[in-house]
């Protein structure tokens, strides 16, 4: 239930000039378990991050919109994509909340629910990835460094790494096709 | 001892080297690596970020597979071990989960056999002591930083084989084969992981942060166990160097490569070659007294 842009009050804050979704903490811990609720924004999570540096709104703050349901901020930001994913916050946090958790959810909610993404060369690299997984059953790197760079159009980028690399015969030419295939295409349905 | 081993797709490739020292350590201190046949990729971060069911789902048909083989599965790359560990871990506490991708299965897996990384079963006390009595020559006078990285220690309750903040493996392994690990602050800190092509400005700057601690603490090398973190501190560290005005050369080691070298074992210096920053000056560092006699 999204209500209008009208001043409203959630969970005792006065939230203006934003839609307010009081359902997406449910949401969240549907997808991942985790109750955003629990959180008394120690700043632990923050202090500790090492892509706070790059982030658009910091990952103690991302908790924080969630419990007063704003969800398209979160699903907005470049915070959800920039997270690597290397769960020091979820080791330290002292209310045991896994945020690490909390950006899974909010990416994939941001997928399904079709946002636009604000990093979208990290999207775009990880649907070229699952896509090499699902056509071949692994990931075979050059056609993937080869699609990716396509779709971002960053072609220059590592170039000369990548022909290094290849000399030093760690990219072979040949994919790496697996016989159950079918049956990994399968898992991808649901 | 057997296992089930999973290499995973930088193994196979980017991180080749790694294949090879794992698997001539493992012949060296009777570590059976059996393959599991026709294994398919784990999802890595990817399927994590995406897709939920499916990140669980990928490992679960290598784990089905490996449960037919009657042995824990073995598995090098940090991030392969996380996902597939994470997988079975959910697996065997969500039974409705479990049914319900166990019926797109071949091989259903019930929850009968274990992952492990390759960090965990080359550094049991019994590993080691082999290494020690398999040790030709110590490494004295190399001073590695023990780079850890996230997803071997990380979430400590899924994964729990070291201590998440100040963890020791690696640095004991290390000292078995004389080598001297230096104390630095970050060892387990990330390296940018999966970011490497797609915010490759992240990994330049988290890589001269670690790389530069490293120095400043004595290192001569870095020494890892996970392909990633290998890419990155390779690939990066000119960036690194150029963006913080120092110079941030350093050869980094896959652990099982040293192990290999202190009981040189044969081949083991062919990996050496794979390597993108030249190993050379750490090698050089170390003594000619750590020699054993006979």
């Amino acid at each position: 239930m999204i209500s209008d842009e009208k001043t409203q009050e959630c969970m005792g804050v006065i939230v203006s000039g934003c839609p307010v979704s009081p359902e997406f903490k449910r949401e969240i811990q549907e997808l991942c378990g985790e109750n955003v609720m629990s959180c008394y924004q120690c700043g632990e999570c923050t202090a500790g991050c090492p892509a706070a540096f790059a982030m658009d709104i910091t990952p103690n703050q991302i908790m924080r919109m969630a419990q007063l349901g704003l969800k398209d901020e979160v699903l907005e930001s470049k915070s959800i994509w920039l997270c690597a994913g290397c769960e020091t916050c979820a080791t330290r946090c002292p209310r045991g909340v896994a945020l690490s958790k909390v950006m899974d959810a909010s990416r994939q909610i941001a997928v399904k629910s079709g946002k636009t993404c604000a990093e979208p060369n990290v999207v775009k690299f990880h649907e070229e990835f699952l896509r090499q997984v699902q056509m071949f059953g692994r990931v075979h790197e050059i056609t993937l460094i080869a699609l990716y760079k396509m779709r971002s159009r960053k072609f220059v980028d590592d170039v000369l790494a990548g022909g290094q690399m290849f000399l030093k015969g760690k990219l072979g030419l040949i994919p790496s096709i697996i016989k159950g295939r079918r049956e990994v295409k399968g898992l991808f349905r649901k | 001892m057997k296992y089930a081993y999973f290499p995973g797709c930088s193994l196979e490739s980017t991180a080749k080297e790694f294949q090879e020292s794992t698997q001539l350590v493992g012949d060296a201190i009777g570590v059976e690596l059996v393959h599991i046949d026709d294994w398919n990729c784990c999802g890595a971060t990817s399927a994590h970020n995406l897709d939920h069911r499916l990140s669980v789902a990928l490992p679960a048909r290598n784990l089905g597979i490996a449960e037919g083989m009657g042995m824990d599965v073995v598995a090098p790359c940090a991030a392969c071990y996380n996902r597939m560990r994470s997988a079975e871990v959910e697996l065997k506490a969500n039974v409705k989960l479990r049914d319900d991708i166990n019926a797109d299965l071949e091989k259903p897996f019930t929850g009968a056999i274990s992952v492990k990384s390759s960090l965990e079963v080359f550094t049991t006390s019994e590993a080691l002591a082999k290494v020690s009595d398999g040790i030709r020559k110590k490494l004295t006078g190399l001073k590695p930083a023990c780079y850890y990285g996230c997803l071997l220690v990380r979430p400590p309750k899924v994964l729990g084989f070291d201590d998440p903040e100040n963890p020791q493996s690696l640095d004991k392994a290390m000292e078995t084969i004389g080598a001297e690990p230096v104390e630095w602050y970050f060892k387990n800190e990330c390296c940018g992981a999966s970011f490497g092509l797609s915010k490759s400005e992240i990994v330049v700057k988290l890589v001269g942060d670690i790389i530069s601690n490293a120095k400043k603490h004595g290192a001569n090398c870095i020494v890892t166990a996970c392909p990633l973190c290998m890419t990155n501190l390779e690939m990066r560290q000119a960036a690194a160097g150029k963006l913080r005005g120092e110079d941030l050369t350093m050869p980094v080691f896959y652990f099982t490569e040293l192990m290999g070298l202190a009981m040189e074992v044969r081949g083991i210096k062919k990996c050496f070659a794979s390597h993108l920053v030249d190993v050379n000056s750490a090698l050089d560092a170390i003594t000619a007294d750590g020699a054993m006699v006979g």
